[in-house]
């Protein structure tokens, strides 16, 4: 079997049973890098000889029996925006171009507890705003499906690495659905936890009340287990949640199974309106059925509030963004304007020069928000949408066990196609953003292909903690 | 007839918390330290990282926030104030705007016109920022963020101050409670505590309030005097010109005695608060409310009048002794181990005070023991050493907290109770001193006082002097 066709649970069982080595994997996973990256640019920042010697060190631990948990020796890509302790960490943007963090963020390190060994760093959206992976400053990455298109956004380089077979999984951040998007667009599966699942310490932060960091894979079986691994209670990050202490699943594996017979599934009518290209409308529609022919109640609901979701998300990630991207002010850390007169000339110049378009538009939009005099008419009524957006969702979540719907309007647009029109792009989050919004966990699973052959996302979304009902009912799809 | 003004006065107090760790990471609050030593990718702002909240610091502000009568948010949050300047690595203080922690309170200052109530408007907790130093020779400006994330809490006061004596009045008072309560030294000339002085001047029976302006680097009692006597002159002077005060933040320069607009309200911040997204709200219970007020320490007012029934010391001594927490402390602890209430304040009042103000300490300064001064008063009421020997082994003690039994002992400062010795001596003195022994004998009973300042000397100070004075008469 070809090395690279494993899925990252059968190549960390083939290294244990010594078919193939981590040395090997890595070196296939080179290998095809090199063949590829020349057309999709997934990657940012890459240490070859650094991977090649994790992955031996590994394996030697993994002969030595010191390691067997289910990713051993399996290679990982993390999106830019995580923290790599030695290795630089950009968030795709200049202004970090010569950051290289001193500590690694917690899921890296529980990945790598665990034996993944991390191959590099993937491109992004810079700062994690967009939908394209255009607004990178270190180039487009393009669709493994078809390289006239995107990737998606913002975790486009995670995604196309899995899709191209650049990594066997990878970690994107999910803030208002840069995880599900372009997994729907590249064709593989994508997770965003419950808000608190996995600890945000070490993620360089955009929205913080909505960021949430989760698996890109090839199927629902590695997805469920990297999420096992990366979900921890971590003390560094106060918003992190003991979901062990207060009973709240975390053994995702377990939800492996093949039956949803009883499931009652809703799909939200405002989710299939204007907007929504026909030919995703009906994959999604028929992966609707598939799952009622397993034996799940699928039913349509209104789920109202779906048009407030777009203005509140961007005005309350926006708001954070401007408070959280001060601290890259030239002076720490990072890039600095090489010429300037003074301490404010300074920050002028530096950021300026440092920030892409597309933050500087966020950053201007965050503090326009929270300004005083149009705090309480922007921010808190934004807030106040975000609770009632949530209180629409509890009343769905009474009658169903999960929602379905897709994951964006359309299939992968062509590169260049949307950053002319800002809202144009932020209207096409409209089916993922209400989930952060709310702090829920949905997934992104391939349902088809579009006549142009790129790919189609579904998306189930479930109620806070319900992680297992998602993996459940997307496993017995993926196995129709 | 000119006219009359009145000074309206409020005050924004920050109290510098005693917390071993900082307010969101680990990293110690000690002083000193090499630039940049006490920090961590937190309090130096790194990207990816985020801070947790030290329950200590919600503690402390509680405690100070209960002992100034204020009511006890119990849905409190953090938020953040927007500013960039290099002292601030994240480019935003987080502090409390909407939800403070302690609202509505009042502390009781006496002055010369009497009694009075201060309002507390509130109490909220935020973080310090780090400091910047100009290297003039390099013409570049550093950083040190050793101070970065020390924990704060700012007191802020109602306009209900009307001079100076009152303003003083004040901060004595928040002073010593926040002392008692162990939760920081409020030192003014070491910044732990910082107090800026909102003042506006309006005609004696006006009901508003005139224009105030805030003025900033007030480092001693001294300096907040003279600062509030200045900026008064300063804005009559301006109203009875025909001009109007202006809505400033002013500096205090304690050399020239003269405050400088800093900013004027028109180029004022904003500061673009908001709820910071990383620090969940905080629930304070009804029970955690309970259990901070249990643990109370007796105040000073409590334990004057404790002391006054309890001791029978001077009223003068238990206002000195309780000024300082850690004195009435060593006092009580003292007084529990020897039972001596009056020897105890004797040597505080005495001995204590007198090196305190040679050697320019603070009564927190002081190292010794409660064990080792109660040891020291046994060792005199033995008469194993007399007073002056006292004084002197006192003496060692203050500087270095040894056990004065055992440095008695190894220096051999024992008075000698062995008759035969000190007869030996006192024969010898007698025989010595003819003139003085036929003076005395001769109805001159001062000169006996001579002999045994002799008799100590040739022991070595190491005699009791009254056995000394027994014995000299016997044989005269």
């Amino acid at each position: 079997m070809d090395i690279l066709a494993y899925s990252a649970v059968e190549l960390s069982a083939a290294i244990k049973q010594g078919t193939v080595t981590a040395v090997d994997a890595m070196a296939a996973v080179l290998s095809r890098i090199d063949e590829r990256e020349s057309d999709i640019n997934a990657y940012v920042t890459m240490d070859r000889e650094q991977a090649l010697k994790a992955a031996a060190a590994v394996q030697e631990k993994i002969e030595k029996g010191e390691l067997n948990g289910v990713l051993a020796g399996v290679p990982v890509a993390v999106k830019d925006n995580l923290c790599t302790e030695g290795m630089r960490t950009t968030c795709s943007s200049k202004i970090l171009e010569n950051f290289v963090p001193t500590f690694s963020a917690e899921a890296v390190v529980n990945l790598e507890k665990a034996g993944a060994v991390v191959i590099g760093k993937t491109n992004m959206d810079e700062f994690a705003m967009g939908s394209t992976t255009e607004t990178s400053a270190y180039g487009v990455t393009r669709n493994p499906w078809n390289t006239d298109h995107v990737p998606g956004g913002s975790s486009g380089g995670s995604a196309a690495a899995v899709a191209a077979g650049e990594c066997y999984f990878a970690l994107g951040s999910d803030t208002g659905g840069s995880i599900r998007q372009p997994a729907s667009f590249c064709g593989v599966v994508g997770l965003k936890p419950t808000y608190g699942t996995v600890s945000r310490y070490g993620l360089v932060a955009y929205g913080s009340s909505l960021d949430q960091i989760g698996p890109l894979t090839k199927n629902v079986a590695d997805c469920a287990a990297v999420l096992e691994v990366i979900a921890s209670h971590d003390v560094k990050d106060a918003t992190s949640i003991n979901r062990k202490e207060e009973n709240k699943d975390t053994d995702f594996t377990a939800a492996l199974v093949d039956d949803v017979k009883g499931m009652k599934i809703g799909i939200p009518r405002d989710y299939f309106g204007e907007g929504l290209d026909g030919e995703v409308k009906d994959a999604v529609l028929a992966a609707a059925k598939q799952l009622a022919a397993k034996g799940a109640v699928v039913e349509e609901f209104d789920l109202s509030l779906v048009a407030y979701a777009i203005p509140a998300y961007y005005t309350i990630a926006a708001a954070e963004a401007s408070s959280n991207l001060e601290r890259f002010d030239g002076i720490k850390y990072g890039y600095r304007a090489a010429s300037f007169e003074g301490l404010h000339d300074m920050y002028k110049k530096t950021r300026s020069e440092g920030f892409g378009a597309e933050v500087k538009r966020r950053i201007m939009l965050g503090s326009f928000v929270l300004s005083s005099g149009y705090y309480d008419a922007y921010y808190l009524k934004a807030l106040k949408v975000k609770a009632m957006i949530k209180n629409a969702f509890d009343d769905a979540f009474a009658k169903y066990d999960l929602i379905l719907g897709p994951v964006a309007p359309t299939t992968a647009p062509k590169l260049g196609e949307s950053l002319s029109d800002p809202l144009k792009m932020y209207l096409g989050d409209i089916y993922t953003i209400s989930v952060n919004l709310a702090g829920l966990p949905a997934i992104s699973l391939p349902c088809g292909k579009d006549s142009k052959g790129l790919p189609i996302g579904l998306q189930l979304i479930a109620d806070s903690f319900q992680e297992k009902k998602l993996i459940q009912a997307a496993y017995t799809y993926e196995k129709q | 007839m000119a006219k009359q003004y009145e000074t309206v006065i409020g005050l924004e107090v920050h109290v510098e918390l005693a917390t071993k760790t900082k307010i969101f990471c680990g990293c110690s609050t000690a002083f000193g330290g090499a630039p940049n030593t006490h920090t961590c990718p937190v309090c130096t702002g790194m990207p990816g990282s985020l801070p947790v909240l030290n329950r200590q610091v919600v503690n402390a502000a509680m405690a100070v926030g209960l002992a100034t009568n204020c009511t006890i948010t119990q849905y409190c949050k953090f938020d953040r104030k927007n500013y960039f300047y290099p002292d601030n690595p994240q480019n935003y203080q987080i502090s409390q705007l909407y939800l403070p922690i302690c609202r509505n309170g009042h502390v009781d200052i006496e002055t010369s016109e009497g009694k009075k109530s201060v309002g507390i408007h509130e109490i909220h907790m935020e973080e310090d920022a780090g400091k910047l130093i100009h290297d003039e020779w390099e013409d570049c400006s550093l950083v040190d963020y050793n101070r970065s994330g020390v924990p704060l809490i700012e007191i802020v006061s109602e306009p209900d101050m009307r001079s100076a004596e009152e303003v003083i009045a004040y901060l004595e008072k928040l002073r010593m409670i926040v002392q008692y309560l162990g939760a920081s030294d409020c030192k003014l000339n070491e910044g732990s505590m910082r107090a800026d002085v909102n003042l506006s001047v309006r005609e004696v029976g006006a009901e508003t309030f005139g224009t105030r302006t805030e003025m900033k680097n007030l480092n001693s009692f001294r300096a907040i005097t003279h600062a509030i006597a200045g900026e008064r002159e300063r804005q009559i002077e301006l109203l009875e010109s025909g001009q109007q005060v202006t809505q400033e933040t002013r500096r205090w320069d304690d050399a020239k005695e003269y405050s400088y607009a800093m900013r004027s309200k028109e180029d004022a911040q904003d500061y673009r608060y908001f709820p910071d997204p990383d620090l969940p709200p905080i629930y304070i219970s009804d029970e955690w409310i309970a259990q901070i007020r249990d643990s109370q320490p007796e105040f000073r007012e409590e334990k004057m009048a404790r002391y006054k029934t309890e001791f029978d010391i001077p009223e003068y001594d238990i206002g000195i002794i309780t000024d300082s927490k850690h004195l009435a402390d060593l006092f009580e602890e003292t007084v529990a181990i020897c039972g001596q209430p009056k020897k105890v304040s004797n040597w505080l009042m005495g001995e204590t005070l007198r090196l305190l103000k040679e050697k320019g300490m603070d009564p927190e300064e002081i190292c010794f023991s409660p064990e080792n001064l109660a040891k020291l008063i046994g060792l005199v009421d033995s008469k194993a050493v007399n007073s002056t020997v006292a004084k002197e082994v006192f003496e060692v003690m203050f500087a270095e907290d040894m056990d004065p039994e055992k440095y008695v002992e190894e220096k051999g400062l024992k008075t000698v109770n062995d008759e035969g010795a000190l007869r030996k001596a006192v024969e010898e003195v007698i025989r010595a001193n003819p003139q003085s022994v036929a003076d005395y004998r001769g109805g001159k009973e001062k000169a006996i006082g001579f002999l045994v300042g002799q008799t100590m000397k040739a022991m070595r100070g190491k005699a009791d002097p009254g056995t000394v004075n027994k014995v000299l008469k016997e044989l005269l």
